[in-house]
């Protein structure tokens, strides 16, 4: 590195300004050298966000589409009439969609052989979807119906690619001879694939069902945990700021506090965690895997964050405009609230919504007061029981998905994953943008 | 303005408006200012002169108790103005911030329009009744900071987009909106040229018939131009204190008579 002191005799011999002594050429490449360091550290880093990206896109894009099987038929009264006499209702209606289909392979030129057995593995037992439509929609029969029905997850994995014909073990999920049959539908545009607006909009479902599975009752619970962290830790944040910055005697108990609460921002989420499921569970005798407890438990989480940025913006405000206020006759809170908070305003803001991203993707802690074991396969029914109402939250929903057994899941996880990472790019984004909007120089 | 020549001064005697005795001042341990007594006259330009930490603005701090904001500052003495102790525990310093108005060392403007910037001090004490009234204020201050020409026709923009020299004016105008009797000044012209600092010294002196104007500054030509009292710091001592003229004429002591020469200092 560069050395700040002269040694006596390099000054003694006088150059001209066009040559370029020893020294200066050394000071010079080490100035260059170190302008290549820090460039290949930022291209390292770059280079893993593209390889993040990369991955997450690429292992994540098909959860957001759905092999669906659309199919368009006629059922006559008459049909009705015999599958609702018969005492195998839904297997009745089976038969006549496997009948239809048939008639459209036949009517595309392709000869498959198939029966009702792969039909099965290939979209579930559609026959309990079909019956249940007609008993509601009676006045359909008789009339042409488009049915969209959605493929199984191993049908979904052959078109993503993740499953082949050479991957497949033969099992009572899917044969080897059934992607004849699918690929057949395929060419018949009687399967294809489509946005799946499941995925976004669903609730999640059982463990071997992982084309059902969507995310919007975890994005619901994430929502209301938000919304108890927001109003909690802005004004409980703020206020211990304000009152710690501006107001608190400098003394031996402030610098405890100070301490501490730097510590509590190093703490491992996973003891706050601990906190909540003993404190408001086991204590409180709150609901388990409520999106209040878990607001409640990230609240506790955030609080350190949003009080270090908030104190780090409110010391930034130059000690001129309080004593300008002062000066003139405001009292001490009135030069806080008029003068100083809102030039802290924007870095307040930017603090508790960086706080707020942080907690929305905080896993470890609603590990331990159930949300991650809860399978959200509702919304919440009002307001208030958004709130009280057992939920997941999107990182807990991602974290259950990864772990349950169907492949299909894996697939949903990394989905998911990319929804998440949608609302932090978000949140972020509206921090920065707040930032320049408020921002105001002095 | 034009040059170092002490102009004649009228020596008559005036009511006393500031009393200060025994004053000391401490910084943690450090004796900060060492029993100063001193008396400043009503409807006087005071100057505040001596070295760097000699203690004159810290003791211009205390007659608004702005030292008060620091924990570490601890006063003990005697400061009376008209004869009331404002350090008595029943007086409220945001009530004698009102009364003594103070002008910072550099320009501080509220990142607010030229129009809040001084409106502000009137409305936090309620001094208008109403819009109209307010404007007033506004408009009366701003001639008296000698910058209502320059700013009439843009009060809405920021106040700090004025120049330095702008500024400044701007927080006198502010600092006499509340209606003081006693106008504090640290240092008002180090941030500012010649020609904002000659238009500064030229409203100090406009002042003095309304207010009773206490000023430090660094410079002695300063001191001579626009006082009619002198108080000389050294080292957290008062050395002396008199008429301007007799200071920089005739010291009666030593080491004043080496600063104003520029022995010390």
């Amino acid at each position: 590195m560069t050395d700040a002191s002269m040694s006596p005799d390099s000054a003694a011999p006088k150059s001209g300004l066009a040559t370029i002594d020893a020294r200066t050429r050394k000071r010079n490449a080490a100035e260059k050298r170190f302008r290549l360091y820090g460039m290949a550290a930022i291209g390292v880093g770059l280079l893993f966000l593209v390889f993040l990206f990369t991955s997450i896109l690429r292992s994540g894009l098909p959860a957001f589409t759905q092999t669906v099987l659309n199919i368009e038929f006629v059922l006559t009264s008459e049909q009705f009439d015999t599958a609702e006499s018969k005492m195998m209702k839904t297997g009745e209606y089976q038969n006549i969609f496997v009948a239809a289909l048939q008639d459209q392979l036949e009517a595309s030129g392709l000869e498959v052989a198939f029966d009702s057995k792969s039909i099965e593995r290939i979209v579930g037992k559609p026959g309990g979807t079909i019956r249940r439509f007609f008993l509601e929609n009676p006045d359909r029969i008789g009339t042409p119906v488009s049915f969209e029905l959605a493929a199984s997850s191993r049908v979904d994995g052959y078109f993503n690619g993740r499953v082949t014909r050479d991957t497949i073990v033969d099992s009572r999920f899917l044969m080897a001879a059934d992607l004849d049959l699918v690929d057949a539908l395929h060419d018949a545009g009687i399967i294809h694939g489509a946005f799946n607006w499941n995925f976004i909009t669903g609730t999640d479902s059982g463990v071997d069902n992982p084309g059902g599975a969507g995310l919007g009752a975890s994005v619901i619970g994430s929502f209301f945990m938000m919304l108890v962290v927001l109003f909690l830790s802005l004004p409980i944040g703020v206020a211990a700021s304000i009152y710690l910055e501006e107001f608190a005697p400098k003394n031996r108990w402030t610098d405890l506090i100070e301490v501490n609460i730097s510590n509590l921002a190093a703490v491992p989420s996973i003891v706050f965690g601990i906190l909540g499921l003993a404190v408001f569970i086991q204590f409180a005798g709150m609901p388990q895997s409520a999106p209040l407890v878990g607001g409640l438990v990230l609240t506790l989480m955030t609080l350190p964050t949003i009080i270090i940025s908030t104190r780090a913006s409110l010391a930034a405000v130059p000690p001129s405009i309080r004593d300008a206020a002062l000066g003139v006759g405001a009292s001490k809170m009135q030069s806080v609230f008029h003068h100083v908070l809102p030039l802290a305003m924007p870095g307040i803001l930017t603090g508790t919504i960086i706080g707020l991203a942080q907690a929305l993707g905080e896993t470890a802690p609603l590990l331990l007061i159930g949300m991650v074991g809860f399978v959200a396969r509702e919304y919440p029914e009002g307001f208030v029981s958004g709130f009280t109402d057992a939920n997941s939250a999107m990182p807990a929903q991602i974290y259950t998905w990864a772990s349950r057994a169907d492949p299909g899941f894996y697939e949903k996880a990394w989905g998911g994953i990319i929804i998440l990472l949608l609302f932090l790019i978000t949140m972020n984004a509206i921090a920065v943008v707040l930032r320049r909007r408020f921002e105001r120089r002095w | 303005m034009n040059d170092m020549r002490i102009v004649e001064r009228d020596v008559e005697t005036k009511k006393v408006k500031i009393a200060a005795k025994n004053v000391q001042v401490y910084y943690g341990t450090t004796h900060a200012i060492k029993d100063v007594s001193v008396e400043i006259e009503d409807k006087t330009v005071t100057a505040f002169i001596g070295p760097s930490g000699c203690g004159k603005s810290t003791f211009l701090r205390c007659i608004n108790r702005m030292n008060d904001t620091i924990d570490i500052c601890r006063v003990t003495g005697d400061i009376r103005i008209d004869g009331y102790d404002i350090y008595d525990p029943k007086v409220d310093p945001v009530q004698l911030r009102a009364k003594v108005g103070m002008v910072f060392q550099k320009p501080n403007p509220f990142p607010k329009s030229i129009y809040d910037n001084v409106a502000y001090g009137p409305r936090i004490h309620g001094l208008a009744k109403n819009k109209a009234d307010l404007d007033d204020i506004v408009e009366k201050s701003l001639r008296r900071g000698a910058i209502w020409d320059e700013v009439k026709d843009r009060l809405q923009s920021p106040g700090t987009g004025l120049s330095g020299g702008q500024q400044q004016r701007l927080c006198i105008a502010r600092a006499v909106a509340t209606e003081p009797e006693v106008l504090l000044m640290d240092e008002p012209c180090s941030a500012l040229d010649p020609i904002a600092t000659a238009q500064v010294e030229e409203l100090i002196d406009e002042l003095r018939t309304n207010y009773s104007v206490v000023i430090v500054t660094h410079s002695m030509q300063q001191a001579a131009r626009v006082s009619q009292k002198t108080a000389f710091f050294h080292l957290g001592n008062l050395v002396e204190y008199g008429e301007t003229g007799t200071i920089f004429t005739n010291p009666v002591d030593p080491r004043t008579e080496s600063y104003i020469t520029g022995r010390i200092g």
